[in-house]
């Protein structure tokens, strides 16, 4: 049986789960069934996808089902490109599902969330297996509604329901973007398979044009600035395994149909494409992970983390397109593993925070840091693995995260060869980008472990916390040692993804599994490698060996005592530093120039007796300066056409055939 | 046979560096209280701080994590591998390709991460300025760090420190103009990140001015004794790597005779000396800045390094 059709059966499957989970009402073991049937149906396909991925260079077969559009019917395949990012899917959805079996227990309508969970991992097994423009749109479009089911869950919230209305005003805004850029590859003989769109080559010009109506009808999806704003609202407002799914599998389906129309099907590009894609990723890196420190919601942190790391995707992506413009076909597949590197990790570890996150959520009720505090101490192990997520987020080595970025950073060290000025300035410039949206990514992760596991409990929640229950566990462990495996053994990721840059650029990097030591080494001629299992090796033993040598030789007298504090310690966990304590050098330094920072101090005169006040609002500019202007116009246009609907007979019969007569004529011009 | 000696001499550049850091820092307080004009500690003085330390009771806080008492050994793991694999006396050793500049650079990131997180773990105003501090420093650091990583690897054509040293003493690289921007960078990147006036005063308890030692304000014992020593460690890495990249003259660069390693261990203490010497007298000529200068002063060593960069892509000559 091909794949394509165990797939699909697959999918099949998940639906009849879907069917299952709304009898959850009157059979409460419904929840158990439809997760675990999900987790199972997800382990196949990580090992289907994995199947594929190992068998290189395999015919992938087009299967046409009898549905769809007549004449074109509803195609379907499974390539190398589509089968990684059905990994990524997979083992995002089998680490989802794993949790919800514990998590999902405490839902209280679980009518609204577990149909469409099950549903919605179909969806985007679907989006990734189409292979004509309808089918892929409709499954798209089935993949927002259904998330957007998932985003207002829990409607009674008004800020859920502004998020879910927000979200699926882009999402349409998006799809539209992307009829328009797959009606162009049709063509004017309209045929809708991917493969004709191939075969048809299109222009340069259309070619460019395509580009730009998919970065930005994926790139709403994916989240890059300023498209990004629906997404720190939507991806908060799931339950927690769904927002794990909504960040770390949802935005890397937007980047697969980036990838998919772009680089496959629309062909040669200019350089210039990559250098708008390389340039927007930079820029959305930052921002992200600004607006990211600034936040002192946990989910809300993470889902605005999440565009910071589709910027790096972006950026990645943008030089693979440059350096294939100019058929350096080697550098291009270096930056394109660099960008689905990082594809994989992003899955696994924002995965494991908002897992985290959740069990934050559901052991003390907030997702406030400012309310929270000294976890570490009530939640051991959770607090363990979510330190596991920050440190690989952060890009520290030797976890994956670092892989990644040190894989971006190669590719633009191979940027002098390109021959184009403008990206030759570019592109170091991007990587200074990159490399402060690193450190800013560190600080931001201080800041959340800091204020959120460590310290002295804010609120008596947070000092009663329980640890959550051993299935959500296990997933955030299983996620956590992937994070380590993918980091410390870089090279096994590398070759799985050769047979998707061989499809897409033409060119594989060298095979670095056989290499010594297990070391990677993107470009043989760079010379430039990295070995995470001997970092690793070497930090466990030089820890180790340091502290034997202190505990031999010197004292392991150890007393406890009170805080120190310089000799002044205050009794009061409000003394601590706090999430906007914390980032307030940073929202010193670039606040003046990317937010509209308005700090405002209400301190009592002496022998006042209320409480002093101080309030910092930030605001995320693209409101202020894309979509409120935007907003006012829509609604100014729409009151002018709202006159439209109070006119006589006479003059709507005057406007049809005015309206005709114009359209004829615009037809005889274009003649 | 080969392999036995490859392995020694990477474990001469192992224990080297941790033997001699203590000193070279007790050389830089030394020369540092010659300037002021105070006699100043033995030169040895360092190791005996760091034998006191050991030998007294550890203090720790009712609420301290596992995080706390693991932070001072894994950061100083951190430093002491990162400071393995930068070449100090001989390029191509054993283990030399396990780790470019840029992974260095981010080892010392994961050391950073972990004590930031300790500071952050008793849960006190101190901790906090001091995390808070040392991370928005990392961030305005790192990518002028990145910008200089960028320069020496046009010039080489890699980013593995041990290529890079060897190409620049073979290869008649000359003197360049961007090199000297990218020195100049790599200075100032250096003071900041080992926490040095005008940055951070690392002999200063003015609460207000602390950040590093804001950070490390609860420790006590042997775990303020591996942090010192990480401190010492990170300040010869640093030493290491402006040497090996821009004064690479001694570096045992071919067969690893024993007249090859003796002459680049000299030649890079002797580097190591002058600029323990060098950094107080430019530390005692500024005066520490305030925390929202920082940015003005990290943000030149930022221009500096892409100034280098863009100068290689305008000539080659440059």
């Amino acid at each position: 049986m091909p794949d394509v059709v165990s797939v699909l059966y697959c999918t099949a499957v998940l639906f009849v789960l879907a069917g299952l989970g709304l009898a959850a009402r009157r059979i409460p073991q419904m929840t158990l069934l439809v997760y675990g049937g999900c987790f199972a149906v997800s382990l196949v396909l990580v090992g289907l996808s994995l199947a594929v991925l190992l068998r290189h260079g395999a015919v992938a077969s087009v299967l046409v089902l009898p549905m769809g559009l007549p004449g074109v019917g509803a195609n379907f395949r499974l390539d190398a490109l589509s089968a990684f990012f059905l990994l990524v899917i997979s083992i995002g959805g089998a680490a989802a599902s794993l949790y919800g079996v514990g998590y999902g227990h405490a839902e209280h309508a679980p009518l609204r969330v577990l149909p469409f969970y099950a549903v919605f991992l179909a969806a985007m097994t679907l989006v990734v297996l189409a292979a004509d423009a309808f089918t892929f749109l409709l499954a798209w479009e089935f993949m927002s509604l259904v998330s957007w089911a998932l985003v207002v869950a829990h409607h009674e919230e008004p800020a859920n329901i502004r998020a879910g209305y927000i979200y699926l005003v882009m999402a349409s805004f998006g799809t539209l973007c992307l009829l328009l850029a797959l009606g162009l590859l049709a063509g004017a003989s309209g045929d809708y398979a991917f493969a004709a769109m191939r075969a048809a080559r299109p222009s340069p010009t259309l070619a460019a044009i395509v580009a730009l109506l998919v970065l930005v009808g994926a790139g709403s999806k994916a989240g890059i600035v300023p498209l990004h704003v629906w997404l720190p609202l939507a991806h908060p407002a799931a339950p927690s395994h769904v927002s794990a799914l909504l960040s770390g599998v949802m935005t890397k389906v937007g980047i697969y149909a980036f990838i998919r129309i772009v680089f496959d099907i629309a062909g040669d590009h200019s350089p210039w494409s990559g250098l708008i894609v390389l340039a927007i990723g930079g820029i959305t890196a930052v921002m992200g992970v600004l607006y990211a420190l600034m936040q002192h919601d946990l989910k809300r942190l993470l889902a605005y983390h999440t565009v910071e790391n589709i910027g790096i995707i972006f950026i990645g992506v943008g030089l693979a397109l440059a350096f294939r413009a100019n058929d350096q076909t080697l550098a291009a597949a270096l930056a394109l593993t660099a960008a689905l590197f990082h594809v994989l990790n992003h899955a696994l570890f924002k995965s494991l925070l908002f897992f985290g996150a959740g069990a934050v959520q559901a052991a003390t009720g907030e997702r406030d840091m400012e309310k929270l505090g000294g976890l570490i101490h009530v939640m051991p192990q959770t607090a363990i693995v979510f330190l596991i997520g920050c440190a690989a987020i952060s890009a520290l080595p030797p976890l994956n995260g670092f892989v990644s970025e040190w894989l971006t950073f190669q590719a633009i060290l191979v940027s002098p060869q390109l021959p184009q000025w403008s990206l030759k300035f570019a592109v170091p410039a991007v990587g200074a980008l990159l490399a402060l949206a690193a450190a800013l990514a560190a600080a931001c992760f201080v800041k959340a472990y800091g204020v959120v596991f460590l310290g002295r409990p804010r609120t008596p929640v947070a000092a009663t916390a329980h640890e959550v229950d051993r299935f959500s566990l296990t997933a955030m462990f299983a996620l956590a040692v992937l994070c380590v495996f993918a980091g410390i053994l870089p090279g096994f990721v590398i070759d799985l993804l050769s047979s998707v840059t061989a499809m897409l650029t033409g060119a594989t990097l060298p095979k670095q599994a056989g290499l010594p030591w297990l070391s990677i080494v993107p470009l043989a001629e760079s010379r430039s490698s990295y070995n995470g299992l001997i970092i690793f090796a070497f930090l466990l033993s030089a820890g180790t060996l340091a502290a034997l040598v202190i505990h031999r030789f010197a004292t392991r007298a150890t007393r406890r005592s009170a805080i120190w504090d310089c000799g002044f310690p205050l009794d009061s966990p409000a003394t601590q530093y706090t999430s906007s304590s914390f980032a307030m050098p940073i929202r010193r330094v670039f606040g003046a120039s990317v937010f509209q920072v308005i700090e405002h101090v209400d301190m009592p005169q002496p022998g006042e007796m209320r409480a002093g006040h101080f309030q910092v609002r930030v605001r995320d500019p693209a409101w202020r300066f894309a979509y409120g202007p935007l907003a006012r116009a829509v609604t100014r246009a729409a009151q002018r056409l709202n006159q439209l609907q109070f006119l006589t007979v006479r003059s709507y019969l005057t406007l049809v055939f005015s309206a005709l007569i114009a359209l004829l004529l615009v037809v005889a011009a274009w003649r | 046979m080969a392999l036995t000696i490859g392995f020694i001499l990477q474990l001469v550049q192992i224990t080297v560096i941790v033997v001699i850091a203590p000193f070279v820092l007790g050389v830089t307080r030394t020369m540092r209280a010659r300037l002021l004009r105070r006699r100043g500690p033995p030169l040895l003085q360092a190791y005996r701080d760091l034998w006191k330390l050991m030998h007294k009771e550890a203090v720790i806080a009712y609420n301290a994590s596992w995080i706390y008492r693991g932070a001072p050994y894994f950061v100083f793991a951190a430093t002491w591998v990162a400071a393995g694999l930068v070449p100090t006396y001989a390029t191509g050793l054993m283990f030399s390709w396990t780790a470019d500049l840029i992974a260095i650079v981010a080892l010392l990131g994961t050391a950073r991460f972990a004590l930031a997180l300790a500071g952050m773990d008793i849960g006190t105003a101190f901790g906090g300025i001091g995390s808070s501090r040392e991370m928005l420093i990392a961030s305005l650091a790192e990518p002028a760090m990145m910008l200089i990583a960028f320069t020496v690897a046009l010039i080489a054509g890699t980013t593995q420190l041990s290529a890079i040293a060897t190409i620049f003493l073979t290869a008649e690289t000359g003197v360049r103009v961007s090199l000297g921007l990218a020195l100049l960078a790599l200075i100032v990147v250096g003071v900041a990140e080992n926490a040095r006036i005008p940055v951070d005063n690392p002999a200063t308890h003015l609460e207000l001015t602390m950040v590093h030692e804001a950070m490390i304000l609860e420790y006590s014992g042997r775990h303020l004794a591996m942090i010192e020593a990480a401190a010492a460690v990170k300040l010869v890495l640093y030493f290491s790597l402006i040497a090996c990249l821009f004064f690479p003259f001694g570096l045992a660069i071919g067969d690893k005779t024993a007249a090859a390693v003796l002459f680049g261990l000299v030649t890079w203490i002797a580097k190591m000396l002058i600029l323990a010497v060098l950094l107080p007298i430019a530390e005692t000529s500024v005066a520490k800045m305030r925390v929202f200068r920082y940015p003005a002063f990290l943000g030149g060593a930022f221009a500096a390094a892409a100034l280098a960069v863009f100068l290689r892509f305008v000539s080659r000559g440059f």
